[in-house]
């Protein structure tokens, strides 16, 4: 149901602050519409956009550098607050393909696994590297969870070993869990109280 | 003590349908899927394209809060919803339930409300059992020993389709909370200063465990406002083992077990409780005693100090000034000294009758300050009828504040209820984000005492002037 996710090689686009939360990734206004699709126009809105709707020239992802980049570089704990999965919907709808940071909220994390956004913590010392050089050329190959800094250096990333196969064959999760209806019908015969 | 186990270790064992293994995340078994409109449609979809039911329509329980108006009307079907999008998402709920056989307390139900109040209020929520929902705010119901925990579209997808999902196991955090919260002080004042003290992602990757003295002390409304906030922590999910106080609030509950049911599910719930030298990954110790009224300065929960404190200042941190900057507050300076335009008085974490109790006895015989617009959105249709039989409605309208239809409204700017840009709303909401409240909104989260002190006094104000 995804497509398959195995090599990312793109430069940075990097957002410092701490803590961005998914009201910011995506604000609550845009959450009305039933489908899944076009919500990239939405992303980061009222940090893209001045209240006249005028594209604002300071945020990053608005510099003529940033067209094009595959890989959000953001500041600790990115992704924290609401559980929509409209969050990661509008990243890869606008065409950003992986997130790194040192943390990343575990809801957010959840969904963009889902969908095929890949979520890479890395240490402080990298983190604070890649924070200070925006734009730099970074190469991740999910099947073997390394990231390839531009003076060659390779450092692994963790990453649930279902999660990865699932990205890399591009398997729904969904498919995976109905093949186990056995055993859910077994376990709601066997249970000592129902719900 | 090889065989003790935490409160969430015997409720996750409970549910194991398929262990983990290094290669697959555990199978884990839902008892109860709410639902509503904002985050539903595309799994419905999903569902419809695939020819798939609803797997246990009996376990899914519907409701609309999110993008619902809360403005007072006749009756809710002349209620007038806010832009086509929202309209369209409403209908389309209202059509997914009937298509797939789920029954939806809507406009037309007395029991519809804010999800997480309506699951306890119901009965619904129950010690024991894993609860999902598109929702972060599900952490609430872990104050009944429930598993509970926020999910997205595509689980929710999952547990309609399988009443089950894949989950890796989190690990545990103790937090015990000693001694007893003085007067004036809150559950509220209390999350605040635990999310103060342990960060934003202080509890990321784990589920908490409340426990001590000022947590057993606590009724079910003010141990639901702790849990609630567990996820403004980062947290999996937040748990209080259930007891005397949890059961008395659910018996006799519309969807509680009823007659022999009942003894036999107090019996297995007494056993829900962490056992004597069950280890936990981390542990934090809090002392109530000391505890004052709390307020948030900046732009995440974890920013927050007492009422009476000053400010801090942002040294070089470039993110905690940017927080300043947008809510223009001044280092070294209280809050007290800044004037409020709003005060909004509702949500899932403070909606529920006691909050509006506390809230009304700051009110009452006072007036709302000149030039400060006061919201007071009940949690659900039912607690709205149990205040106005109290006459809380009277109180709140005589103080010159409004009193609405029940619903999210004001915590999430997507249903009409805002704050306009540039202007300080003073809430008993769980999230300052920026423009969380509407584009440009600066909020101050507080409890329902200081909340409704602010509306009286016009500035941030210490609700202990008013007891």
């Amino acid at each position: 149901m995804i497509d398959a996710v195995k090599h990312i090689q793109s430069r940075t686009v990097v957002l410092p602050t701490r803590d961005i939360d998914t009201d910011q990734i995506i604000p609550a206004r845009f959450l009305t519409s039933t489908s899944r699709e076009g919500f990239g126009k939405a992303l980061f809105f009222d940090l893209r956009f001045d209240a006249d709707g005028n594209p604002d020239p300071a945020f990053p992802l608005n510099a003529a550098a940033a067209a094009g980049c595959e890989i959000l570089v953001a500041g600790k704990n990115f992704g924290c607050g609401s559980s929509r999965e409209h969050a990661p919907w509008a990243m890869l709808d606008f065409g950003i393909r992986a997130v790194i940071s040192t943390e990343i909220a575990d809801i957010f994390r959840n969904n963009s696994l889902k969908n095929g956004l890949l979520p890479i913590v890395v240490d402080n010392d990298t983190h604070e590297w890649l924070l200070a050089n925006p734009g730099v050329e970074l190469k991740i190959d999910v099947v073997a969870s390394t990231l390839t800094l531009p003076d060659g250096k390779v450092l692994t990333f963790p990453i649930d070993g279902f999660a990865r196969h699932c990205l890399v064959e591009g398997i729904d999760q969904l498919g995976f869990l109905r093949t186990q209806l056995d055993s859910i019908e077994k376990f709601e015969g066997s249970r000592s109280w129902m719900p | 003590m090889g065989n003790a186990q935490t409160l969430f270790e015997k409720v996750w064992a409970d549910h194991v349908v398929v262990a983990e293994s290094a290669d697959t995340p555990a199978v884990l078994y839902i008892d109860l899927h709410l639902i509503h409109e904002v985050t539903t449609p595309q799994a419905f979809s999903l569902l419809a394209q695939l020819g798939l039911p609803v797997r246990r329509p009996d376990l899914t329980l519907a409701t609309m809060d999110h993008s619902t108006p809360t403005t007072p009307v006749s009756t809710f079907m002349d209620l007038e919803v806010v832009g086509d999008s929202a309209a369209r998402q409403i209908r389309q709920m209202e059509a997914n339930c009937k298509q797939f056989g789920v029954d939806l307390l809507g406009f037309d139900s007395e029991h519809r409300g804010i999800v997480h109040v309506i699951g306890p209020e119901l009965g619904a929520t129950q010690p024991g059992k894993t609860i999902v929902c598109g929702d972060s705010h599900t952490s609430t119901h872990g104050a009944f020993g429930a598993l509970a925990f926020g999910i997205g579209t595509t689980e929710v997808g999952h547990v309609l389709a399988t009443q089950c999902l894949l989950q890796r196991k989190p690990k545990t955090l103790a937090i015990d909370v000693l001694g007893h919260l003085p007067s004036g002080v809150s559950s509220k004042d209390l999350i605040l200063a635990i999310i103060g003290e342990i960060g934003v992602d202080g509890g990321t990757g784990h589920v908490i465990e409340y426990r001590g003295e000022a947590i057993r002390s606590m009724d079910m409304e003010a141990r639901m406002t702790i849990c609630n906030m567990s996820i403004e922590a980062g947290a999996r999910a937040g748990m209080i083992a259930p007891d005397d106080t949890t059961f008395a609030y659910l018996e006799g509950r519309q969807r509680a077990p009823q007659g022999g049911d009942w003894d036999a599910a107090v019996l297995r719930w007494r056993a829900l409780t962490s056992d004597d030298g069950a280890g936990f990954d981390k542990s934090v110790t809090i002392a109530a005693d000391r505890l004052r009224p709390m307020v948030t300065f900046g732009t995440n929960p974890g920013m927050v100090i007492a009422v009476d404190e000053p400010v801090p200042d942002a040294n070089d941190d470039a993110s905690f000034r940017k927080a300043l900057d947008y809510m223009q507050v001044t280092p070294g300076k209280p809050l007290t000294e800044t004037s409020v335009d709003v005060v909004f008085i509702g949500s899932c974490t403070n909606s529920r009758l006691s909050d509006l109790q506390q809230a009304a006895a700051v009110v009452e015989g006072n007036r709302v300050a000149a030039g400060v617009r006061m919201l007071v959105v009940p949690g659900s249709q039912q607690i709205k009828k149990e205040a106005e039989a109290l006459g809380l409605d009277r109180v709140f309208v005589e103080a010159g504040a409004e009193w609405r239809e029940s619903g999210c409204s004001m915590c999430l700017g997507m249903n009409g209820d805002t704050v306009p840009s540039g202007q300080l709303c003073v809430s008993t909401s769980n999230r300052n984000f920026e423009g969380r409240q509407g584009i440009g909104a600066r909020t101050v989260l507080a409890s329902p005492m200081t909340a409704a002190a602010s509306a009286v006094a016009g500035r941030v104000a210490d609700p202990r002037q008013f007891l």
